[in-house]
């Protein structure tokens, strides 16, 4: 038996500092009597000053294990994910091989086990190999012990109409969510970057718009015709977020996510050509951004997931066009939230905790993971220094892979101690 | 000027200057039966063409070849390029090993501006040979030589870029080098060939051509790729050359002083035809001839300091 008492936190930094006491893994007392009830034993963590939250949790991850382990693994990007302030991760699927088949679905799981720092869930792929033919074996991988939840082919669309209408439809069997990456790959053949002015100008092949919000608007119309939920991943365009308000206008079991990167970075980094900045789908424009802001805090959007994807060095050193799309997220995807969302008070710490904890465990059908502040909910929790501040140094950040394009960036709010069931598994920027 | 990655941002006078000087060059070597200046001797200047080129690369060999420097040319397929090295790691052995320039062509936009920043701690200079959709700023410098000769002058001047725009890096360079001189650019082309945000570049745009042939002084013409009907940016050769083809009824709908370029390599009978290449109104063969000049005064520029 193990006892923690936080002291001086304010829950979802709303209201006066009080104590919580932490034991066997759950909340076991918040206020007065919770310093009365800790035994001299227990451990105290002083927040004097700090957010309490529910532990974070990130419906879009690639932790590259198995396949490119001189990326990221299992275990690094646990560690990333910890300092991160998550407490439950979602790997995707498109390692290699690919996670299309219980084997490997079982693999990530039992291997995020093992490093128990974070939980990790595997993402089963919607079809064998990413390939977008024929649907993966959905059912076996759901009911296996790795009890997959969301399904994605990530990185690669679901593009074929009919394909994408059976797995909606033979998804509603199981229970659970497809989640999809909105390219229609005939209009992005070969592009390189938002097609806008910018891009025109500098010469790269253009990702339209359209072709986001065109998948958004047909997997819309086919999630209402199959009854299915749908789950939109890293929207990126102010013509998707107008698609999602029509389509939950009418009832649409849609929810949508929206990375870090998009909310702050712009294809003004196109500039410099520099492939740190290289993502799928890319970064946008100004307007964009602004739009993916607001329809964050107005609900349309509903959480933020970091879409991490560490790349090795040679994979971005070089030109643009040979470079892989993708960017590291865990580490810095709070502190992203907090400067362009609670700074300029689109969101309270409380809106952080929706967007960041609630609803993605919601989406995600996780039963312990965003849960109430409150006595006897499980402890998975993460302290927040609101004020404080840092630089992003990609060699110190806990991922194998290096590059960011935050690199040198000052950041608001600091992740101080992440409680993945009670017990710590980071503090102040350390694993513990 | 340490390299040129780009006609975006140079300036009047350096552009001004760069052109002088070719002039200048150019009226040295007239008629001389040895054709080389001592200016570069010693200095080493090396081509790295990852994409296939005759007339760049020639015309950057010849030019550095006047001015007696040595000339390498390195080609992406008989070198370790072939064997997967790094544009980084090529770029860095080929500084090492004494280039004092390195002249590059690469189909990723941008690939020279990479270049410039992994050469920036070095001595070596870039020059940008055409990056993919990006820019080609010496074709863009000689255009508006031979455009200086053939109108005595640029300001003013009203130019139209006919044809696939939205691939071409030679359109790309000539609308910041003109707009910079003060020339009035207009861009011809079915709208499926003109770039998004076209409307944010210092142009005009149209998509009917006979409409503005009569007010023109000049009209370049740019290399249409078969290979677009295959994207649908349009529906056929033939309909493409009856809509923006240069033939002789076009050509003569142009005002008596008026001057036809072309980059090369031209596709002939679909984008120009040949009695318009082949007429005296054409400077076709003035470009090529200007480019070997205008490149022997980038080289330096860039090279030798600024004055000659």
């Amino acid at each position: 038996m193990t006892e923690l008492l936080i002291t001086g936190a304010r829950l979802y930094g709303e209201g006066d500092p009080v104590d919580v006491l932490v034991a066997d893994g759950v909340i076991a007392e918040i206020g007065e009597r919770a310093a009365v009830r800790a035994p001299s034993s227990a451990e105290v963590l002083d927040a004097a000053g700090q957010v309490l939250l529910p532990g974070l949790v990130d419906l879009h991850t690639h932790l590259r294990e198995p396949g490119r382990e001189d990326t990221e693994t299992i275990e690094s990007g646990s560690r990333a994910a910890a300092l991160g302030g998550y407490t439950a991760v979602f790997a995707m699927a498109n390692t290699d091989p690919v996670a299309d088949n219980a084997l490997v679905t079982g693999h990530v799981l039992r291997r995020g086990r093992e490093v128990g720092l974070v939980d990790v869930h595997p993402v089963g792929a919607v079809t064998v190999g990413l390939a977008g033919e024929r649907l993966a074996e959905m059912g076996t991988m759901a009911t296996d012990e790795a009890g997959v939840r969301i399904f994605s082919d990530d990185g690669r669309c679901v593009s074929d109409p009919l394909l994408m209408r059976r797995a909606l439809e033979y998804s509603t069997a199981l229970g659970v969510v497809i989640a999809q990456h909105a390219e229609e790959p005939r209009l992005t053949d070969g592009a390189q970057a938002h097609e806008g002015e910018r891009a025109s100008r500098l010469g790269y092949a253009g990702w339209p718009a359209s072709a986001e919000e065109s998948i958004v608007a047909r997997d819309c119309v086919l999630a209402r015709h199959a009854g299915a939920r749908l789950h939109v991943c890293h929207v990126s365009t102010t013509g998707t977020v107008d698609v999602l308000s029509w389509a939950k206008g009418l009832g649409v079991d849609v929810s949508a996510e929206v990375t870090p990167h998009h909310l702050l970075l712009t294809d003004e980094r196109l500039e410099t050509y520099d492939p740190v900045n290289k993502v799928n789908p890319p970064l946008r424009a100004e307007r964009d951004t602004e739009r993916l802001r607001q329809a964050l805090a107005d609900g349309v959007l509903d959480c933020v997931a970091t879409d991490h994807a560490p790349h090795a060095e040679q994979d971005k050193s070089c030109e643009w066009d040979a470079a892989r799309p993708g960017m590291l997220g865990l580490q810095t995807a709070l502190s992203i939230v907090a400067d362009t969302m609670v700074r300029d008070g689109l969101l309270d710490w409380r809106g952080v905790a929706r967007v960041m904890s609630e609803r993605p465990a919601e989406i995600a059908g996780l039963p312990d993971q965003g849960r109430p502040l409150a006595e006897g909910e499980p402890a998975n929790l993460v302290l927040v220094d609101p004020d404080a501040e840092w630089t992003v140094r990609g060699a110190e950040l806990a991922s194998v892979a290096g590059n960011t394009p935050y690199e040198g960036m000052r950041l608001p709010a600091v992740v101080t101690a992440t409680l993945l069931r009670g017990r710590i598994t980071a503090r102040e920027g350390k694993i513990d | 000027m340490r390299d040129l990655l780009t006609t975006d941002g140079l300036g009047h006078d350096e552009a001004t200057a760069v052109l002088d000087t070719a002039d200048e060059l150019k009226r040295t070597l007239l008629g001389r039966e040895v054709r080389k200046l001592p200016t570069l001797r010693g200095r080493t200047v090396i081509t790295m063409f990852y994409e296939n080129s005759t007339r760049t690369r020639v015309s950057f060999e010849i030019a550095g070849k006047w001015m007696s420097a040595d000339v390498v040319n390195v080609s992406a397929g008989g070198s370790s390029v072939g064997k997967g090295e790094s544009l980084r790691d090529t770029a860095l052995t080929l500084s090492a090993a004494g280039a004092d320039c390195v002249i590059v062509r690469h189909p990723a936009s941008g690939a020279p501006h990479r270049l410039s920043g992994w050469l920036a701690d070095t001595r070596t200079s870039v020059v940008n040979a055409g990056d993919g959709m990006h820019e080609h700023p010496t074709q863009a410098l000689l255009d508006a030589a031979t455009l200086r000769e053939r109108l005595g002058g640029i300001e003013g001047r009203r130019i139209a870029i006919v044809g696939d725009v939205l691939h071409s890096r030679v359109a790309r360079s000539n609308v910041h080098l003109l707009a910079t001189l003060g020339a009035e650019v207009v861009l011809v082309a079915p709208p499926t060939l003109l770039p998004h945000g076209v409307e944010h570049w210092p142009v005009t745009t149209a998509f009917d051509l006979d409409s503005q042939l009569p007010g023109l002084d000049a009209v370049m013409m740019l290399r249409v790729q078969a290979e677009r009907m295959h994207g649908a940016f349009f529906p056929s050769a033939r309909e493409y050359s009856i809509a923006y083809g240069l033939n002789e009824k076009r050509l003569a709908m142009l005002p008596d002083h008026a001057v036809v370029l072309h980059p090369g390599p031209m596709l002939r009978g679909m984008e120009i035809a040949s009695p318009v290449a082949d007429s005296p109104r054409a400077a076709i063969t003035d470009q090529v001839a200007n480019g070997v000049h205008v490149r022997m005064a980038v080289l330096y520029h860039l090279l030798a300091g600024e004055e000659l």
